[in-house]
């Protein structure tokens, strides 16, 4: 068996400890060893951006990271985005505008959305379709995923 | 009586014909009669008393099941046998 | 006939009953699914596209540590000869069991040879590099034209070229021949002025579904086997598996899992009884999860395909003949969908003379799976495009020359079927009185270009069954899969019948123990036949609430009339009790109310759809940007319209991509070179524009809301439709798919 190393993170607000191998990447911890299955793997490989979480503020892809890189950092996940009682305006606004079909690209379409509506919160069209180009969706044609992302730059 | 839509591909056995009348209430007995006037038939139709996998039979423009044989015609009833659709089915 | 009537619910836009599940993260999808003592598969693949096995040793990978498992095809049942039965169709059982692990031969690069079931994935692929496999390399053969050639090396020495029940004498690659001809070929062409004939080549390409294909599989002591995986039919996975394995269908439940994109390619079996084998073996779960490689290498591309198209038109633009030679690669095993393109190829136009010959073809590539309108797509390339010609070539308006020319109620199409009412012309008069369709197109390298497209759609079986709550909700419990939406579509048809708000309806899709028979999420069949059942059992359940209403005001059922959402008495009685108020004293009259339909319903009525775009042409980088797209499609009746735009904005970017970049590269030994996301390269959001849609309705005669399937034919009409404005941009004439920069640039002369 391969060693494992002690992590401490934050994860959606929560103090998380957990063991992983010096392979496993930050995707796999996530979903295998922390059952936040939220973000997906689409390829493993940093081309769909299915896993796509917020690290110390950035967007990443979550299957390029380690998961011993986490350590003192903190991430974001879909799992973090509602608040108790009410979904995120990003949220609302894609399921407003059937912005997703089959769901499966939803969960990293909503954290590049919330990363770029973090650094700028009233962008363009060109700037949603640029920013979003690392999501592959396979089943909307993009049309209601940017739309949803500008209404909820608007209702923000 | 029921009209029978002959394939192309199986004008050789009809003479070239593409439509022929036969009487029958279900499709076996027109397969029956079929082979009666034109021999041969059958075997290209059927196997083992079912319709042949790879083979679709239509009724008025329906499609009916490998079981079709039983099915029961009506009296002015159009039949068409066709390839099957094999990977016919997208999202 | 449905008649254009005011509905509630229908034609309404309520969120998706599993929205909140899926953009919180909460759906589970196949690779979601966690069980205590979960072991985890992986699968050795073929490096050769063609290649005999001579033998495979398993001996290191199994002492490796943590290894729990592995199987090869000597763990399948023996199959030869027999006929597998799978409902829909008939096939080889070994064909079907050869794709699952591959016995004496390997047909392709990435087919599965053997499994490892392990601690851990990370081990169960190292173990895989542990099996050694003996290969005695053959050459490959790797496209149709070079396959149906007689020299051509054989991939199956057993198969015989089929022409409707007649076999060949000699072995062939050439699996079977279909013919559809009307009229007098000849005839048509002697009458025609025009005569325009092209020969066109399209690439292999994969439905690209974000999610690869997953399974988890329990066999318990008693025999039992479970089955958790994404696919587009559960009761599919389970016939196919109840054949693979020959075990009893009995004994074994499906459960499916959300899905993560289908689009024809989750409903074959792939992984699931690797996984039922593995579990077998270890007595524990196993999961087995492919990567993106597996995805593009083992599981089924829609086909490349060889076509030629003639056809001839008279001065004043009247067709009087159209002919093709289709020529689809099958992959490894028989079955390209060339049949439904040789049904399609020319349905939207009143032809008297057509002749048909299509070939389905066994290359060394992963065995073809359905794609969205499968085989219509590659026909509608060269149709549309000899269409676009003609037009060009009588100077008649590209529209109106389909218009002049369209099947309507009534034509007979050439493979024998009559239209009953269907909307093409108004799909394409939707497209010519378009703004897009009207707007000034003149720049220097822009270009429009139009097409259209058909797809037949089909029925089969549904079954729904739902139960009334006491609080005016009822729940509905379904089989078909939700890709796109079909849980709400579905539930408000059963909430227009009750007249209740379609949030009222608690949808669940269920494993195969828990409902009816249902066939695949497929052909565009989910809205029009499950939508379809989940009407007949609400109307169940009205009849069931009526006799309850009667009992309660002690009248006759035929006293009691239900409207809008209200009983009430019409024999002289006040009385009066909303759906509402009535479910809440089932149990005074009674007890608990549960309707059920299973429905086959034959008429699911063919979807047409027209396309505009507008392009320009990078004359250095041989580029091709999208600057404009509209749609049109008779949607017969938009239940959700949302997602029927959904549906039709996503099969135009699929359509976009198949037209543009997604092509497999094979290099000559077989392997695809560029199996990941990032050299298979599908439509991003920032090659694209909006996507504007037009929803025709013209309802389908066959259903009782109208409604014909959506889902497949927008991906039909793209590709000809950018060649077509192509032209218009360059006037070059493009027949070679994809149209990506290189192809551009030597079509250019610039390479
Ligand atoms: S799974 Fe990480 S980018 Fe695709
Ligand atoms: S909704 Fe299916 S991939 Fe985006």
């Amino acid at each position: 068996m391969a060693r494992k190393t002690h992590v401490q993170t934050q994860i959606n607000g929560d103090s998380v400890e957990f063991l992983c191998e010096a392979r496993q990447s930050l995707l796999e911890v996530l979903r295998d060893e922390l059952q936040l299955t939220g973000a997906k793997e689409g390829c493993n490989n940093g081309n769909c951006g299915a896993c796509s979480v917020i690290l110390d503020g950035r967007l990443v892809n979550s299957c390029l990271v380690l998961g011993v890189e986490t350590g003192g950092k903190v991430v974001e996940t879909v799992e973090g985005l509602a608040a108790p009682d009410r979904l995120h305006p990003i949220q609302d606004a894609f399921l407003e505008n059937a912005a997703l079909q089959c769901g499966i690209c939803t969960p990293g379409f909503l954290m590049s959305a919330k990363a770029l509506l973090d650094n700028n919160p009233n962008p363009t069209e060109p700037e949603v379709r640029y920013w979003l180009a690392g999501n592959l969706c396979r089943c909307t044609g993009y049309d209601k995923i940017v739309r949803a992302v500008l209404d909820a730059a608007a209702a923000m | 009586m029921p009209h029978v839509a002959i394939p192309s591909l199986m004008r050789n056995l009809t003479a070239g014909r593409e439509h022929v009348t036969v009487p029958g209430n279900t499709v076996r007995e027109v397969i029956d009669n079929l082979e009666h006037r034109y021999p041969g038939v059958k075997a290209r139709l059927c196997e083992e008393g079912r319709i042949k996998p790879g083979i679709a039979v239509y009724i008025d423009g329906i499609l009916t099941t490998r079981e079709g044989l039983r099915e029961r015609l009506d009296a002015d009833a159009e039949i068409h046998f066709l390839p099957a659709i094999s990977g016919g089915i997208g999202e | 006939m449905p008649e254009k009537k005011e509905y509630k619910v229908i034609g309404t836009r309520p969120i998706r009953h599993d929205g909140v599940d899926k953009v919180t993260g909460r759906a589970l999808y196949g690779a979601d699914f966690h069980t205590a003592g979960l072991l985890h598969g992986r699968v050795l693949r073929s490096p050769h596209a063609h290649a005999r096995i001579l033998s495979i040793d398993t001996s290191r990978a199994e002492a490796y540590p943590g290894v729990k498992a592995i199987v090869t095809a000597k763990d399948l049942p023996d199959a030869a000869d027999k006929v597998a039965d799978l409902g829909e169709g008939a096939v080889h059982l070994k064909y079907l069991c050869d794709n699952i692990l591959a016995s004496d031969k390997a047909l392709y690069k990435g087919h599965a040879i053997a499994a490892v079931a392990a601690t851990n994935a990370h081990i169960a692929e190292e173990a895989c590099a542990l099996i050694d496999v003996a290969y005695e390399v053959l050459p490959p053969v790797l496209e149709v034209r070079q396959a149906m050639e007689p020299a051509a090396p054989l991939l199956h020495e057993t198969l015989k070229t089929g022409s409707l029940g007649e076999t060949a004498e000699e072995p062939s690659n050439v699996a079977s021949h279909l013919q559809h001809k009307k009229g007098d070929i000849e005839a048509g062409f002697a009458e025609a002025d025009v005569i325009i004939e092209r020969e066109f080549v399209t690439g292999t390409v994969h439905q690209g579904y974000i999610e690869p294909h997953n399974a988890t599989a329990l066999y318990n002591p008693d025999g039992q086997l479970t089955v958790w995986c994404s696919t587009q039919g559960a009761f599919t996975v389970r016939e196919q598996l109840t054949e693979i394995l020959q075990y009893p269908i009995s004994k074994i439940k499906v459960v499916p899992m959300e899905i993560g994109g289908g689009f024809g390619g989750k409903i074959n079996v792939y992984v699931e009884p690797v996984a039922a084998l593995l579990a077998k073996k270890t007595g524990k779960p196993v999961k087995v999860l492919m990567n993106r490689a597996d995805v593009f290498e083992g599981t089924g591309p829609t086909p490349a395909s060889f076509i030629r198209v003639k056809m001839g038109a008279t001065k004043d633009g009247k067709l009087t003949a159209a002919q093709t030679h289709l020529a689809f690669e099958a992959g490894a095993y028989p079955g390209s969908p060339v049949g439904a393109g040789a049904m399609c190829i020319f349905a939207p136009y009143d032809i008297a003379n057509v002749l048909i010959d299509g070939y389905d073809v066994v290359v060394n590539k992963p065995k073809s799976a359905p794609y969205r309108a499968p085989g219509a797509t590659n026909a509608a390339f060269g149709s549309e495009t000899v269409i676009d010609e003609l037009a060009k070539e009588l100077n008649i308006d590209a529209l109106e020359f389909r218009i002049m020319n369209g099947a309507k109620e009534g034509v007979k199409r050439a493979d024998g079927p009559v239209f009953p009412r269907i909307g093409f012309i108004e799909s394409v008069e939707a497209a010519k009185q378009h703004p897009h369709y009207t707007s000034p197109n003149g720049k220097k390298h822009h270009g429009r270009g139009v097409a259209s497209g058909f797809w037949f759609n089909i029925g089969l079986a549904s079954s729904v069954s739902i139960s009334v709550n006491p609080d005016g909700t009822i729940n509905l419990v379904e089989g078909s899969t939700d890709i796109g939406g079909t849980r709400a579509s579905i539930a408000m048809q059963a909430a227009e019948v009750l007249g209740i708000p379609a949030e009222s309806v608690n949808p669940s899709v269920v494993d195969t123990n828990s409902v009816g028979y249902t066939a695949v999420t497929g052909g565009s069949r989910t809205t029009f036949a499950t939508g379809y059942a989940a009407y007949e059992a609400a109307q169940d359940v009205k009849r069931q609430l009526i006799a309850r209403a009667a009992k309660l005001w002690e009248v006759d059922e035929e006293d009691v009339q239900f409207a809008d959402g209200e009983f009430s008495c019409i024999n002289g009685k006040e009385a009066q009790l909303s759906f509402h108020d009535l479910s809440a004293r089932l149990g005074e009259t009674g007890g608990p109310v549960v309707g059920s339909a299973a429905v086959n319903p034959p008429g699911a009525g063919g979807a047409f759809a027209t396309h505009i775009v507008d392009l320009e042409v990078d004359e250095d980088t041989g580029k091709v940007q999208i600057l404009r797209y509209t749609a049109t499609q008779d949607a017969g009746k938009a239940i959700h319209p949302s997602y029927v735009e959904g549906q039709i904005q996503g099969g135009v970017v699929q359509g976009i991509g198949w037209a543009l970049n997604e092509e497999y590269i094979y290099n000559a030994e077989g392997t695809m070179t560029n199996a990941s996301f990032l050299d298979y390269r599908i439509p991003t959001c920032l090659d694209l524009p909006m996507i504007d849609t037009v929803i025709v309705e013209v309802p389908n005669p066959g259903h009782p809301y109208g409604v014909r399937g959506v889902g497949e034919v927008p991906i039909v009409p793209p590709p000809a439709a950018i060649a077509n404005a192509i032209y218009d941009a360059i006037g070059i004439r493009m027949t070679e798919l994809p149209m990506s920069p290189d192809r551009m640039l030597k079509a250019m002369g610039k390479i």
